[in-house]
This record gives C-alpha cells, sequence and structure tokens, in this order.
C-alpha cells in the first residue's frame, strides 16, 4: 500500500538533491534549476498531505506555487540574462562584486 | 471467447485503427504535398514511380534508408540521436486524446471513440504539443553548427510566443463548451446543428460561436507545426536548413515524418475542438442507430474526410504565401494575436457569465 | 489495480530521482535542462497516481511546456560552455556534507510521519479547484494575477537593452 509517506519520501530526496545542486554547482543557470527542483518536492508534499484533507484546496495551494514559479523564472532569467551581458560569465564565483 | 476478451480485443483494434491513421497519411500527405504544389506551378510532380507516381512515398523511404548516417564530429552524441525521436512522440500521443468517432454499444459495454478519455484532455493536448520543440531545440543545439543553433533558437522563441495565443483561444471555447473533457466538447456539438429558438442563439459546431477563436488557433497551428508562412526555423534560403540541417538518413526522416504526423495531429485537434468532430449536419437523420457500429465508421469516415479538407489547406497555404520575417512573425504572436485572444476570452465570458 | 499503483508510483519515482541526479551530475546545461524536464514529467506521473489529474496536466504544461523551453532558450542565446571539472575545494565538500545532513534528517523526519485514511473531501478536478479558488481563495488567485502581471513588466525593465535604437528585443 502507497501512503503518504512514500511521497514524503521521494519528496525529500528530491529537496535534497535539488540543495546538492544548488551548494556544488558554479553555473548560475544550473543552480536556478536546482531551485526548480527543490520548489517542486514541496509542491509534491502539499498535494500528497492534501489527499488525506481535501485535494481540490491542495491543489489550489500547488497552483498558486505553480505561478509563482513562472513569475520567478521569468524574473530570473532576465536577470541571468542582463548578468551575462555586464560579465560575460554565468559562473557564480566569479561574480562577486556588489556594484555593477 | 468472453465478453471482457471481445472488447479488449476491439480496444486493440483501436489502437491500431488510430496509429496507423497517424502513421499511413503521412507518405499520403507527402505524395499529396508534391502533387498540389506541381498542380498550382503548371508542373508534373512525381509521376514515373507506380501509377500517376503513387509509389514515390515509398522510393524516397527506401532512399533514405540506404542513405549514409552521418553525426557531426564535435556533436554531443546522446542528445544529438534523441531529438529527432523527441519531435516524432508528442504528436503520436496527441492522437491519443482525439475521439475520432462516436462510441458503440459491444460486449454490452460502450467502446468509446477515443483512445484516452481524460478529463483534462484538452490541457494535456496543448501540453504535449509544447513538448515538440524541445525535438526542433535540442537537434539544433547538438548538431554544433550555428545554422541548426540558430533553427533551434527560433523554433523555442516561436513556440513559447504561439503557444501562448493558442491556449488562449482555446480558453473561450472551453468556457462555451463547459469542460474539459474532448468528448464532451465534441458530443456537445453534434446535438443540435442551426438555429436554436429556445434560446435565441445559433448551436452546433464551435467555429460558428467562437470564429475569432477558430481563426486565432488556425494561425497559431501553422506556427506550431513550422509549416510556411512560420517555417522561420527551417528557412532553407536563410539558414540552410535549420534545425535538420546536419541530419541525414533515418534521423532526417524522423523530422520529416515528426513535422507531417504534427500536421495530422493538430488538424485533429482543430477539427475535433472546432469543426464538430465526427459530425456533420443531418447525420442523426440518415437513419443509422447512434451507437453502432456502423454510425461509428461513418462518423470515423467524416473525421477523416475534415481532417482532409484541412491538410489540403495546410498545403495550399505553403505554395501560396511567402515566409514571415522574423520580427513581423513576433510581432504578430504578441501585438495582434494575443490581444485579439484576450479580447475574445472577455467578451465570451462577459456572454456567458450574462445568459 | 493496487499492484498496478505501486507499479506507476515505483516507476514514477525512480524516474523522478534518477533524471534529478543526472541535472546536478550533467556538466553540459542543455543535458541538465533536458534531465530537469524528465523530473518534471515524472513528478506530473505522481501527481496523477495521487488522482490530482488537473495539476498534473498544468505541471506538464507550465514546467515542461513553457518553464523549460524558456531555460533551454537562455542556454542556448548564452551558448554555454561544458563546464571544466576542477577538484573539489572546501566550499564543496561542505556543501556535499549539508546536503547529506539534509537528505537524513528529512528522511527520518518524513518516516516519523503517521499516514492519515485518504478520505478527501473533494477530488483535485478542473471545476472542483476552479470552485475553491472562486470562492475561498479569491483573493490569493488575483494576487497570483497581479504577481504574473508585475513579473512581467519586470522581466521587460531588466531585459531590455539600454540603449534606445536597439529596442527590437526584449519579449521572449
Amino acid at each position: 500500500m502507497i501512503t503518504v509517506v512514500d511521497y514524503y519520501v521521494v519528496a525529500s530526496i528530491l529537496f535534497a538533491i535539488g540543495a546538492l545542486g544548488f551548494l556544488l554547482r558554479k553555473n548560475v543557470l544550473v543552480m536556478f534549476m536546482s531551485v526548480e527542483l527543490m520548489l517542486n518536492s514541496a509542491n509534491l508534499v502539499l498535494v500528497a498531505s492534501a489527499k488525506s484533507f481535501d485535494l481540490a484546496r491542495g491543489s489550489a495551494f500547488a497552483l498558486v506555487s505553480v505561478a509563482v514559479a513562472a513569475a520567478e523564472v521569468g524574473v530570473g532569467l532576465a536577470i541571468i540574462i542582463a548578468l551575462f551581458r555586464l560579465k560575460a560569465t554565468v559562473d557564480a564565483e566569479e561574480i562577486t562584486n556588489l556594484r555593477g | 471467447m468472453s465478453d471482457t476478451q471481445v472488447y479488449y480485443l476491439a480496444y486493440l483494434v483501436k489502437l491500431l485503427v488510430v496509429f496507423t491513421l497517424a502513421v499511413g497519411l503521412v507518405p499520403i500527405l507527402v505524395y499529396a504535398e508534391r502533387r498540389v504544389s506541381a498542380l498550382m506551378q503548371f508542373r508534373w510532380g512525381p509521376n514515373r514511380v507506380g501509377p500517376f507516381g503513387l509509389l514515390q512515398p515509398f522510393a524516397d523511404m527506401v532512399k533514405l534508408l540506404c542513405k549514409e548516417d552521418l553525426v557531426p564530429e564535435r556533436a554531443s552524441k546522446v542528445l544529438f540521436t534523441i531529438a529527432p525521436a523527441l519531435t516524432c512522440i508528442p504528436p503520436f500521443l496527441v492522437m491519443s486524446f482525439i475521439p475520432v468517432a462516436p462510441s458503440f454499444a459491444l460486449a454490452g459495454r460502450e467502446m468509446k471513440g477515443v483512445v484516452v478519455d481524460s478529463p483534462v484532455g484538452i490541457l494535456l493536448l496543448l501540453a504535449l504539443s509544447s513538448l515538440t520543440v524541445y525535438g526542433l531545440a535540442i537537434g539544433g543545439w547538438a548538431s554544433n553548427s550555428k545554422y541548426s543553433l540558430l533553427g533551434g533558437l527560433r523554433s523555442s522563441a516561436q513556440m513559447i510566443s504561439y503557444e501562448l495565443a493558442m491556449g488562449v483561444s482555446v480558453l473561450a471555447v472551453l468556457c462555451v463548451a463547459g469542460t474539459l473533457n474532448l468528448t464532451e466538447i465534441v458530443y456537445r456539438q453534434t446535438q443540435f446543428f442551426g438555429f436554436d429558438a429556445t434560446s435565441g442563439n445559433w448551436a452546433g459546431w464551435n467555429v460558428f460561436a467562437q470564429p475569432l477563436a477558430f481563426v486565432i488557433f488556425l494561425i497559431a497551428a501553422f506556427a506550431e507545426t513550422n509549416r510556411l508562412p512560420f517555417d522561420l526555423p527551417e528557412a532553407e534560403s536563410e539558414l540552410v536548413g535549420g534545425y535538420h540541417t546536419e541530419y541525414s538518413s533515418m534521423k532526417f526522416s524522423l523530422f520529416f515524418m515528426g513535422e507531417y504526423i504534427g500536421m495530422v495531429g493538430i488538424s485533429s485537434v482543430l477539427v475535433a475542438l472546432f469543426l464538430g468532430g465526427w459530425h456533420f449536419p443531418g447525420m442523426h437523420a440518415l437513419g443509422l442507430q447512434p451507437g453502432t457500429l456502423p454510425f461509428t465508421i461513418l462518423g470515423l469516415l467524416v473525421f477523416l474526410a475534415k481532417i482532409g479538407v484541412l491538410l489540403f489547406f495546410f498545403i495550399h497555404v505553403r505554395w501560396t504565401l511567402p515566409r514571415f520575417r522574423y520580427d513581423q512573425l513576433m510581432r504578430i504572436g504578441w501585438k495582434v494575436l494575443l490581444p485579439l485572444a484576450l479580447l475574445n476570452v472577455l467578451v465570451t465570458g462577459a456572454v456567458v457569465a450574462g445568459s | 489495480m493496487e499492484v498496478l499503483e505501486r507499479v506507476a508510483f515505483y516507476v514514477m519515482a525512480v524516474i523522478a530521482v534518477a533524471s534529478a541526479l543526472l541535472v546536478v551530475v550533467n556538466r553540459n546545461p542543455v543535458a541538465s535542462a533536458m534531465s530537469l524536464v524528465g523530473t518534471f514529467l515524472a513528478v506530473a506521473g505522481l501527481y496523477l497516481t495521487l488522482n490530482a489529474t488537473f495539476l498534473s496536466a498544468i505541471q506538464v504544461l507550465v514546467y515542461a511546456g513553457a518553464i523549460m523551453v524558456l531555460f533551454l532558450f537562455v542556454i542556448m542565446l548564452l551558448n554555454l560552455e561544458r563546464e571544466p571539472f576542477d577538484l573539489p575545494g572546501f566550499g564543496r565538500i561542505a556543501g556535499f556534507a549539508l546536503s547529506v545532513v539534509l537528505l537524513f534528517s528529512l528522511i527520518s523526519l518524513a518516516l516519523n510521519a503517521t499516514a492519515r485514511p485518504e478520505t478527501s473531501a473533494r477530488g483535485g478536478s478542473g471545476a472542483e479547484i476552479g470552485d475553491v479558488f472562486f470562492s475561498d481563495y479569491l483573493f490569493p488567485f488575483e494576487m497570483a494575477s497581479l504577481l504574473l502581471l508585475v513579473a512581467m513588466v519586470g522581466v521587460i525593465v531588466v531585459a531590455r537593452r539600454r540603449k534606445p535604437e536597439e529596442e527590437e528585443e526584449g519579449e521572449a
């Protein structure tokens, strides 16, 4: 029998992998993808838990978070493009200045 | 054989019919494209292989299969290999969500005229048709050639822009239909045709209720399938061959097939959403009993005929219109189609809420 | 049916985790992006096993159909090369250790949870979610649309080139 605990375990693994990618990779784009992965695993926990309460409400929550993710990706990628124009790199370790 | 076995056997037959429909139309389309274009330009077109050149697609296939399968030296091999498959799979999957025929009773159960009857069918269709872009973008990137890269880049920007207008135009149809299930959407279009005296408005095919949405969807469909006038990802006069410049042999023919199956898929979506699916006015008055096999087969033939007309239109447009410039393409997508689609949803929503 | 559900869950879970690992391990950013698409599709499959059909369609539509295409577009636009391999320094070893600790603490938390009976008041279909949004959560819904609008304006402002004579770019 698949219970909510199994979904929690999968989501935990995905979240940890996302954290790993964010901490280890230097490419800003890949770091950003890892953040998306973590966001998605959080959504999975939300929906899996909603199964025991009210799936429609849980899905609505998750939908709002998908909308937030879409907005975030748009802004984030725009910033990365602007950064690339300025520095010609996407390596997080070379982007050290606070001033543009 | 028990009833259940009969049912599942019929299900298999249904699967086969739908997928042969998708694959079988490809050689016919290739032949039709070449003959129609020749006709329009006062040429003969292929007429040597077989009667009227009917066997030409098979000769082409043999030729393509015998060619050497080249992989550019500095290409990323894995991505280069999976890219053609990625363009072919989504249009196939699209076909499985389309209700191609009315349902009929078999062995005490209802056999539906659709492979997968999903409650969110139309959303899945939109999702799948947007997945096609990965094949083009990845193929263009993995080839490690500047023309391919430009082609892939163009296709991803084009898809995102036109996907939006397409989705919003479908939204208006959903407002009218009140459901996300495609079988239900088709069924509602078949119930009544003409002027409904009780409600005081047009009932029937969605194209009459939503002409603007139909036109927007049609234009976006050209962009989604990379057909002229929106074939910028391959634009042979600018980019050699665009995303498939470096491809040869079977991989190239997969791209080729992907384009044509995509056309079949998007025409099926158009027919199901706007043109009444398997229905034509007066169909119920022919004397065939709805819910029986002959009625279903008649529906399937009507559906095929409608796809045929649309595909002919696709071919006709390709050989009539010149290609748009890239900035014109973007301007049409964002400044004309999207605002129009949004306006259409607004008006439709107001009318639906008001009645 | 019970067995089928289990198989579906395990297949989707394994695909999700494996392609998530590929996202992190691949040094080629395009391959990373494609693996992430795989993860998102597998998570959509997991939503299906939870009967959240509408959300699973939205997951494919928004994440795989729009967000990742945008990622791919940017990667190709910047024409990124493979990341060179270099030896892990102190920071990266610490990062690795940190995420292992995170993994085990999260899993132990997950295993301590007790499963409630799965008695959902409502299902996850489009109509039911629409009901929720247009009754109880109308304000969050409007806020989400406002957020998207603000993001859209923000993107155009940030990504636009500063020189006025080169303004024919910006959307995408």
